[in-house]
């Protein structure tokens, strides 16, 4: 250790490049640690105090009368059934056609497409639809499914809604589709080939099952956005003043429909406090929806990556 | 075939805006739409300045930046390099919920406390403004900036931070100094995709801020963006084909216009100034 000897010259300070001493640059570290955790800190308090401010609101007005009544002029008599009813049946419509179509259309580019200029093509513009507001898709669902397949799905009904919430959230489930199958260890697929499989069989038999619970919770994700969304269906002309529920039938879905968000977004503007009330509790009951919906997702994904990592 | 569908929702968008935009500028003259200063195409009299709403627009967006970029970045920096993993593991996942928030939800937050909150503070402040909306915007935006520039940040490699760390920095040096600069572009395309969900964003403007089109730069006052312009028309009984029908696209298509040329402007920036570490 003869570097460490006593007897060797003292290297002189640089102090004309090295200004600062060690003391103040501590304090400065100390002081930007602080400002940092505070605004993780911030962060908290709002999500608490959006949270608090809205539970003291709304609270005292959720009953089960709420729940299974319809809107109507007196604050104290309007209830969220045939919001709630609607949320649900935009929520199967975008089960039966956003999920299948994204998750294919997933599945297909990661598995089965070759490189060519078409796929280039599509993977660019994946990207792009996902920046896209989400109010301009209401606009395209307003011209393409309100009025030119006005036959089909019988203008501002709850069948236009669920098709422009599908195109809303599938470049989601896409990506998400796509993260999860990457995920598959190619030596999978290998081992399949080696047997002797088909493409369509491995990817059926052996890469969906191991990508399931991926694909699942980008889903869940997916309709978690689409219950929550607002804007697109107030351009397609969600209405929301609805005192009746759907026929459950084909005829049903071509009826006017409204929503949780709708709903909330109708009571906020009003401007008399007993519908804010309403709004509050309308919210709560969102967020309930919306929070399990997320955390049984949150909580699948850690599941997935633990088992992954003892694979 | 699946995937055409996705090729086909780029189409329908882009042709649905320009055929009504087109039908729009047939009784609109171009000059009109980008240069009068005012916006009133409900009344009899109708006036087309889109700068009303594209001046209201981009100041709800600045004050929203202004709010949730020291909050998204420092956040980042927080998780990635200042949590122990215990909290990083509640952190992220509180994060994560705070973007899956409705904007509707942020909408009432703003309108019913904020604005309240605020209006003991400054005097002269409406119950519609675009303060508290811009802030809430802020707030919205904030779970964006920071799990994007937290995945740049994390991806800095390890080898970096341990080289500073050897020439005797200290660790605000290194997070300053050398992580930073390396996840910059990271960090820039993430305010970017942050500025254009400000632009786009819809439910907080338009319950918060009003809707009450004119050409200012006074937070404290009721102003109409693009998009609040939209909802408000798509709320009444607008009939298809009519002018005012028409304006919506015309608008939507200028909205369009720039939130793609900050996407793609942001996803140019990745690629032009990524730095590669192997």
């Amino acid at each position: 250790m003869k570097f460490l000897d006593q007897s060797l010259p003292v290297p002189t300070t640089p102090t004309s490049h090295f200004e600062s001493s060690l003391p103040m640059r501590h304090r400065l570290d100390a002081a930007f640690a602080s400002v940092v955790w505070m605004a993780v800190l911030i962060a908290l308090v709002v999500l608490m105090s959006l949270l608090v401010d809205v539970a003291v609101d709304g609270l005292p007005r959720l009953s089960w009368d709420f729940l299974t009544s319809f809107p109507s002029r007196n604050p104290e008599r309007a209830g969220i059934l045939s919001a709630l009813v609607g949320s649900v049946w935009l929520l199967g419509i975008v089960a039966c056609i956003g999920l299948p179509v994204g998750i294919g259309a997933g599945i297909f580019l990661e598995e089965f497409a070759r490189r060519s200029f078409l796929v280039n093509l599509i993977e660019i513009n994946i990207s792009n639809l996902a920046g896209i507001p989400s109010i301009i898709y209401g606009l395209l669902g307003l011209e393409l499914f309100v009025r030119v397949l006005e036959p089909i799905t019988g203008g501002r009904s709850v069948l236009a809604g669920g098709l422009t919430l599908s195109l809303l959230i599938m470049p989601i489930v896409i990506v998400a589709t796509r993260e999860a199958l990457r995920a598959v260890p190619s030596s999978i697929r290998e081992g399949g080939y080696a047997l002797g499989g088909g493409r369509w069989q491995i990817v059926r038999r052996l890469v969906l099952p191991q990508a399931f619970s991926g694909i699942l919770t980008g889903s869940i994700l997916a309709m978690s956005r689409a219950i929550g969304e607002t804007a697109s269906l107030i351009t397609i002309g969600a209405l929301t003043f609805i005192a009746f529920l759907p026929a459950l039938s084909p005829e049903g879905l071509r009826t006017p429909f409204t929503s949780l968000p709708i709903q909330t977004f109708n009571w906020v503007s009003r401007p008399q406090a007993g519908f804010h009330t309403n709004a509050a509790a309308t919210i709560i009951v969102l967020m309930i929806v919306l929070l399990s919906m997320n955390a049984t997702a949150i909580y699948l994904r850690d599941k997935f990556r633990q088992s992954k990592s003892f694979g | 075939m699946f995937a055409l569908v996705s090729i086909g929702t780029t189409i329908g968008v882009i042709a649905t805006l320009i055929f009504e935009t087109w039908a729009f500028f047939q009784e609109v003259p171009l000059w009109r739409f980008l240069s009068d200063t005012q916006w009133t195409p409900l009344f009899v009299n109708p006036r087309y300045g889109i700068v009303v709403l594209i001046t209201a627009t981009i100041m709800v967006a600045a004050i929203a930046l202004a709010v949730a970029i020291p909050l998204g970045l420092l956040s980042a920096i927080c998780l990635s390099e200042y949590a122990p993993p215990p909290a990083r593991r509640w952190l992220k996942p509180i994060l994560e919920i705070l973007a899956g928030v409705p904007t509707v939800v942020y909408g009432y937050f703003a309108l019913l406390f904020v604005t309240p909150l605020l209006q003991q503070v400054i005097p002269g402040l409406q119950s519609f403004n675009a303060l508290s909306a811009g802030i809430v915007v802020g707030i919205a935006i904030t779970p964006l900036i920071a799990s994007l520039s937290e995945d740049a940040i994390y991806a800095v490699p390890q080898s970096l931070r341990q080289g500073a760390y050897a020439l005797g920095a200290t660790k605000r040096e290194t997070v300053v100094g050398v992580v930073l600069p390396a996840a910059l572009s990271g960090i820039v395309s993430a305010c970017l995709l942050a500025m254009s969900r400000a632009v786009g964003e819809t439910m907080i403007v338009s319950i918060a801020a009003g809707q009450n089109p004119r050409l200012t730069l006074d937070p404290r006052v009721s102003v109409a963006t693009m998009t609040a312009f939209i909802a408000q028309v798509s709320l009444g009984d607008t009939p298809v084909g009519s002018i005012e029908y028409r304006t919506i696209f015309a608008v939507g298509m200028v909205l369009f216009l720039m939130t793609l040329s900050l996407n793609i402007f942001s996803f140019w920036f990745v690629r032009r100034f990524q730095e590669k570490y192997e």
